[in-house]
């Protein structure tokens, strides 16, 4: 890998990694990173106390783990197809290289 | 970024369907002739969207100390244009809403039109802009996918304000309200979103040189811009 795309990796790990390590919980408030969307039904709550859902999910994951489980699913499924191209693409451009490289040395054979 | 399950009135939902089907029939139709036209372009299609299904998954942590997550459309708006996106937005959320229960079917047009279509087609257009500014790729593929990200969040906490505005200070400070939610903790997440499609899109343009010069929004700007 090239030195620009391992600086690239590091910018984006120290993004994901620095908020964990910069914020800590004020005093008093619950639950640091959960998701921004409970903290916009919160809002939602304040602006609107009365507002009712009016339709639930049709189904929910039966736990937290389950929620889990299915989100990593869902990682896997990307990035197994992400890893197969670039899988695909690296042995491609070996085996360009490698016809490039073996053709002389067949041809210095055949002049022995 | 996702509405969730029945937190948008039925006037509001159906009204948010009713535009994102338009774009959703188009992007059906965009996608199949443009595949029945470059049947190798599936490949690149399909890393797109898996591209899209990885980086929704991922909820990170954000410095407002809340966790949110990135949508991954940018890059394939770049690469196939906006409308081919729609479709793959939709079925990401369509995932989402039936197996998590997260966002819903019912808010389900709602986030179609924030992170199918706005995403997307900002992308799109900032794409463009970076282009036409003579900014390098890397630059340009950086910004597109940073704003576009970004983007679909702003527009959820327009969607949320106008359903729920403000008692006293009606739709504008309520918009204010969830865009310190929604856009604010999206920041940090959007910059990384923008770093990973450049790592791609270079990774890309090494290993598929040929197929993204056939591609029409990057054809413009085949300039290495390492």
């Amino acid at each position: 890998m090239k030195k620009s795309s391992w600086l690239l990796w590091a910018a984006i790990v120290l993004l994901s990694v620095l908020p964990l390590c910069l914020i800590s919980a004020p005093p008093g408030a619950e639950g640091l990173f959960g998701g921004s969307d409970d903290r916009a039904r919160q809002a939602i709550g304040s602006i609107a106390p009365h507002y009712q859902p009016w339709f639930a999910p049709v189904f929910e994951p039966a736990s937290g783990e389950i929620a889990s489980l299915l989100f990593a699913l869902e990682a896997a499924v990307g990035a197994g197809v992400i890893g197969y191209w670039l899988g695909l693409s690296v042995a491609r451009e070996r085996a360009h290289k490698g016809a490039h490289e073996v053709k002389p040395s067949a041809q210095d054979q055949r002049a022995d | 970024m996702h509405i969730m399950e029945g937190f948008l009135p039925p006037a509001h939902a159906l009204g948010w369907a009713a535009v994102s089907v338009p774009f959703l029939a188009w992007g059906l139709r965009s996608m199949g002739s443009s595949l029945q036209a470059h049947p190798e372009r599936r490949m690149l299609l399909g890393v797109a969207a898996a591209f899209a299904f990885l980086l929704s998954a991922l909820k990170l942590p954000s410095v407002t100390g809340s966790c949110s997550h990135p949508t991954g459309v940018g890059l394939g708006a770049l690469l196939f244009g906006p409308a081919a996106m729609v479709p793959v937005g939709f079925v990401v959320l369509l995932f989402q809403a039936l197996l998590l229960a997260h966002g819903g079917l019912t808010t389900l047009g709602a986030n179609v039109f924030s992170m199918a279509i706005v995403g997307p087609f900002v992308s799109y257009g900032v794409f463009r802009g970076a282009a036409a500014l003579g900014l390098s790729r890397s630059v340009a593929v950086f910004l597109a996918a940073c704003l576009g990200d970004l983007a679909t969040y702003v527009t959820t906490s327009a969607q949320l304000a106008l359903a729920f505005p403000d008692a006293v200070g009606g739709v504008e400070t309520s918009f204010f309200k969830f865009a310190g939610i929604f856009a604010l903790t999206q920041v940090p997440i959007a910059i990384s979103e923008g770093l990973l499609t450049v790592l791609v899109v270079n990774a890309m343009a090494r290993f598929n040189a040929h197929e993204l010069r056939a591609l029409p929004v990057m054809a413009q700007q085949t300039r290495e811009g390492a």
